[in-house]
C-alpha cells in the first residue's frame, strides 16, 4: 500500500511514519502542506492519503477539495487538531473519508487506516 | 473571560502528554501572569488564538525540560537550536491549543500555524488588555508552564443588539 502524508510537521510526519512501519506499510511520500501534495500527488499515485488542517501556503481542507474536484477517489483520513462537530462535518462534506483527532495513540490511527481501507475495498 | 477558561488548556496538555508522550504531568496552581517568571524559560512554542476569543498560548521549558520532552515526543535526541527541534515544540503546543479551543463552548476559534522562540531566560510579553493566566507543571521530564491570554473578541463581547 502506498500513503501519502501531509503535514507541516516534520515530526508529525515521522510519529505516522513509525506507526504505518508497524503495519507493513513501506511506500510513503511526505508533503509539508496542500500545495506541495498537490504537485506530488498525481505523479506518486497513493493508496490513502492522511492529511492534516491547518497547515501554511494551502490548508488540508482545500487541498482535499482541489482533488477530489479533480475527480481523485484516494481515500482520505484527516488527521487534525479540529475537534468541533461542525469541523468534522464540514470535512466529511468536502470529501474526507474519516477523522482521526490529535492527540491520537498509534492503536486509534491504526484503527482508522484499517476501517478505511476496509470501506474503501 | 474568566479563570474557569484556562481549564481545558489544562485538561488539554495532561491528555497530550499522556497520549503522545506516555507522561503524568502535575499542574500546579494557576495564577495571574507574573512579571518575572519563577524560572528561566529557553524554549517557547506560540498559538495565536482568533475568532469569538482572541489571545495567545505560549508553551515555555527551561532548556534541559524541553530536551528531555522533545526526545520522548519525536523519539530521538536532537539539537535545541535545530528546525527540527522547533518543529515538535510547535506540534506540541498546536495539539494543546487545538484540543482546548474545542473545549471553549459555544465559541468559535481558529488557531494560527505556531512559532518557536529560543533563548535563554525570554519572556514572551502577554497582551495588557487580556485576562492571562500562568499555569506551572512538574513532570518526570522537569518543569514547564503554560501562560495563557484570553480576550472576548470585540464582536463577541458586544450586546446582541449592538453587534449585528
Amino acid at each position: 500500500m502506498r500513503v501519502m502524508l501531509v503535514d507541516d510537521s516534520k515530526t508529525m510526519r515521522n510519529i505516522q511514519k513509525n506507526i504505518l512501519t508497524t503495519l507493513g506499510i513501506e511506500e510513503m511520500e511526505e508533503a509539508c502542506d496542500g500545495q506541495d501534495a498537490l504537485s506530488k500527488v498525481v505523479a506518486f499515485k497513493p493508496d490513502l492519503l492522511l492529511v492534516d488542517w491547518n497547515m501554511p501556503n494551502m490548508d488540508g481542507l482545500t487541498f482535499v477539495r482541489e482533488i477530489r474536484k479533480a475527480g481523485n477517489k484516494t481515500p482520505v483520513i484527516m488527521v487534525t487538531t479540529e475537534a468541533e462537530k461542525e469541523r468534522v462535518v464540514e470535512a466529511i462534506r468536502s470529501g474526507v473519508n474519516n477523522y482521526v483527532v490529535k492527540p491520537f495513540t498509534p492503536d486509534a490511527l491504526s484503527a482508522r487506516i484499517n476501517e478505511t481501507m476496509a470501506k474503501a475495498a | 473571560m474568566d479563570a474557569g477558561d484556562i481549564m481545558p488548556f489544562i485538561a488539554s496538555a495532561k491528555t497530550v502528554f499522556q497520549t503522545m508522550l506516555a507522561t503524568d504531568i502535575t499542574p500546579g496552581r494557576p495564577s495571574a501572569c507574573p512579571l518575572v517568571p519563577s524560572f528561566a524559560n529557553d524554549v517557547s512554542g506560540i498559538i495565536g488564538l482568533s475568532g469569538d476569543v482572541v489571545g495567545m498560548v505560549v508553551l515555555s521549558f527551561p532548556a534541559s525540560t524541553a530536551e528531555n520532552v522533545v526526545a520522548t515526543f519525536a523519539g530521538m535526541e536532537m539539537p535545541v537550536d535545530s528546525p527540527d527541534f522547533s518543529d515538535a515544540v510547535g506540534e506540541l503546543v498546536n495539539m494543546i491549543s487545538g484540543a482546548a479551543k474545542a473545549k471553549l463552548e459555544g465559541r468559535t476559534v481558529s488557531i494560527s500555524c505556531p512559532s518557536v522562540v529560543v533563548g535563554h531566560g525570554h519572556k514572551v510579553q502577554q497582551p495588557s488588555d487580556s485576562l492571562c493566566m500562568y499555569i506551572p507543571f512538574d513532570s518526570p521530564m522537569g518543569r514547564f508552564c503554560i501562560e495563557v491570554a484570553l480576550k472576548e473578541s470585540v464582536a463577541q463581547s458586544k450586546p446582541a443588539s449592538e453587534a449585528a
